[in-house]
């Protein structure tokens, strides 16, 4: 009787542990795939499905056939370089101008007492609903109004101020910080932009960092906005540059995969480093709202 | 050395008198304004604006920004008899309703899966599982538009060598459609099961023991006990996974090299958008598209709300 309930017990563990390494194996596939295909010639990308093989080297692989020539192609003659500067500036200042900002608005609208404050908030709420799609020929012709076509302002500001970042940082302040602490700062004449930065700001900590890697992953993978905004080849950002690579280049696999690599190691990295408060912070407007 | 103490006599008064006028300046709500108008300036230049812009450009026929032509409600009667919008609504619904069908059972089983208390590397499971999610929609496009080719794609030679299948199969012509819910499948399984996961911290492990007891089946604590306890996370996950899926749009036209594919089989309606507003230059046409949108949009979300109201009530 014990023995069929550790038996059986035995089997559910192997079994689901079966189940979640296959899911694991497919979904690390793609990834496999293109790290080969990043290093590989296009003969053998064409030729091998994963690394280039030859019938006498170590486990049928060839080693010395792998190469770096599609990085330095990228970086030297194709401007890959430029693209990822820009798209590191453009992020960056996204991230830190959202968060800020959001941050602030939040904090304003969780923590002090205002006359036209839950007319605010609505608006806030109103603010989220509104699909990204509906804007965007609209927003072409704000940014040619206001002579912001084809310049990085005009893809950085429209996305430093997103609706669901204040609903987000207003919930994180009402739930982290504690109105007698602001109170008892207030007594003690600290002013009340410095309650905002020295008080409520470190104690979401945990809501900034989430955030800023939300509006910066964003803004790096933001393939539209540039597309639309920007004119002058030389500026564009990451995405679109490889989004025309792949139209001149569609048969060189390996440098579109080399350029593939290139532009998502960084954020996989980023993610990495705040895995924790990411996770937590995008499910904390799920779970807790 | 005690230099805060002689300052505290003369300081002291001083300050006292100074607290009203100075918090007339910079009171509470003051603050809240100076905080607020950051962000508020920027909302109102780049959505208050454009919803306006939106509205105005309905009306109009344009060519680009500065030519324009009034034409009234002609742009949606047009659009309500155009035979490629409808061929993108419809695109858009199938990929949206299969994404979902066979996207999210597969999220809550694998949150099911690693919600076992006996798993082991259950943090590197959720890590390989949600990374995808982090590669965005442009590189993915690059890396299954390359793994669906035709003889040198993984997918074709993976499916050859197991299966005998075709290794012609043009699934960028054929399938779109399938190709594309795959690849948004790799991409955002792991994101949806990170909520389920979530979720699933609300199941009560006393009412799942008491079930067990009461000889409930698997199948049966999973509908009695485990559902209503994720269904406030499921209603809105399957929300968020419908707007997002009617959005769908660099996917489908970074796969296809900037097309719609063979006779329009991979348009989407935000694709059809971009097209008449960017590469035709009628921004008129292009807002009327994204007013259909955004009135789908918000019955989806009425319908979610009064679905999850209505399953509340009955429960």
């Amino acid at each position: 009787m014990t023995r069929s309930v550790s038996n059986s017990r035995t089997a559910a563990f192997v079994g689901v542990h079966g189940l979640l390494l296959i899911a694991a194996a497919l979904m690390l596939t793609p990834f496999v795939w293109l790290l080969c295909a990043a290093f590989k010639l296009n003969e053998d990308v064409v030729a091998s499905t994963f690394l280039p093989l030859n019938p006498e080297g170590f486990l049928g692989v060839a080693w010395n056939r792998l190469t770096v020539i599609h990085f330095r192609t990228l970086l030297g003659s194709l401007g890959l370089g430029r693209a990822a500067l820009i798209s590191v500036f453009l992020s960056a200042t996204t991230a830190a101008l959202a968060t800020l900002l959001c941050a602030a608005a939040g904090y304003a609208l969780a923590k002090l007492q205002f006359r036209g404050r839950t007319w605010a908030a609505a608006l806030v709420l109103a603010a989220v609903t509104i699909p990204g799609p509906l804007l965007l020929a609209p927003s072409y012709t704000v940014l040619y109004q206001i002579s912001l076509l084809d310049s990085y302002w005009g893809l950085i500001l429209p996305a430093a101020a997103p609706a669901f970042g204040v609903f987000l940082f207003r919930q994180a302040m009402t739930s982290s910080v504690p109105d007698q602490l602001l109170e008892a700062a207030r007594i003690d004449g600290c002013s009340e932009l410095r309650l905002f930065s020295l008080i409520a700001l470190p104690l979401v900590r945990p809501m900034v960092g989430a955030f800023m890697l939300i509006t910066f992953l964003g803004a790096w993978t933001n393939y539209i906005g540039p597309q639309i905004v920007l004119q002058t080849p030389a500026k564009f950002p990451l995405a679109v540059f490889i989004a025309q690579l792949k139209g001149t280049y569609y048969q060189d696999y390996g440098l579109l995969m080399a350029a593939t690599l290139v532009s998502i190691i960084p954020v996989l990295g980023l993610f990495l480093l705040l895995q924790r408060e990411f996770i937590s912070g995008l499910t904390s407007g799920a779970v807790k709202g | 050395m005690t230099p805060a103490l002689p300052a505290s006599g003369p300081l002291g008064p001083q300050a006292s008198a100074a607290a009203p006028r100075r918090r007339s300046l910079s009171g509470p709500a003051l603050a809240a304004w100076l905080l607020l108008a950051p962000w508020l300036i920027l909302f109102a230049l780049f959505v208050l604006w454009p919803l306006g812009e939106a509205a105005r450009l309905a009306v109009l026929q344009t060519f680009g920004p500065s030519a324009t032509n009034f034409v009234g409600g002609r742009n949606f009667s047009a659009l309500f008899a155009d035979p490629l919008f409808w061929i993108a609504v419809r695109n858009t619904a199938i990929y949206a309703a299969t994404s979902v069908l066979i996207q999210l059972p597969l999220a809550l089983g694998l949150a099911m899966l690693l919600n076992r208390p006996d798993v082991r590397a259950r943090a590197a499971f959720r890590l390989i599982f949600f990374s995808p999610s982090l590669v965005g929609v442009v590189y993915v496009a690059m890396i299954f538009g390359i793994m669906f080719e035709k003889r040198t794609g993984l997918i074709n030679r993976a499916l050859h060598s197991t299966i005998g299948w075709d290794l012609e199969y043009p699934w960028l012509q054929n399938a779109i459609m399938a190709a594309l819910v795959i690849a948004s499948l790799w991409q955002w399984v792991g994101f949806n099961m990170v909520y389920f996961l979530a979720a699933l911290q609300n199941v009560r492990q006393d009412l799942m023991e008491a079930a067990r007891i009461d000889g409930a089946g698997p199948w049966a604590r999973f509908r009695l006990v485990t559902l209503p306890a994720i269904r406030p996370v499921a209603g809105f996950v399957v929300l968020l996974s419908v707007i997002g899926s009617f959005q769908l749009f660099e996917l489908p036209y970074l796969m296809l090299n900037s097309s719609a594919g063979p006779e329009n089989r991979g348009l989407t309606i935000v694709m059809y958008l971009y097209q008449t507003g960017f590469e035709i230059g009628d921004l008129g046409y292009a807002s009327a598209i994204g007013w259909v949108l955004a009135v789908l949009l918000v019955v989806c979300a009425v319908a979610q709300r009064l679905l999850s109201r209505g399953e509340e009530d009955a429960a």
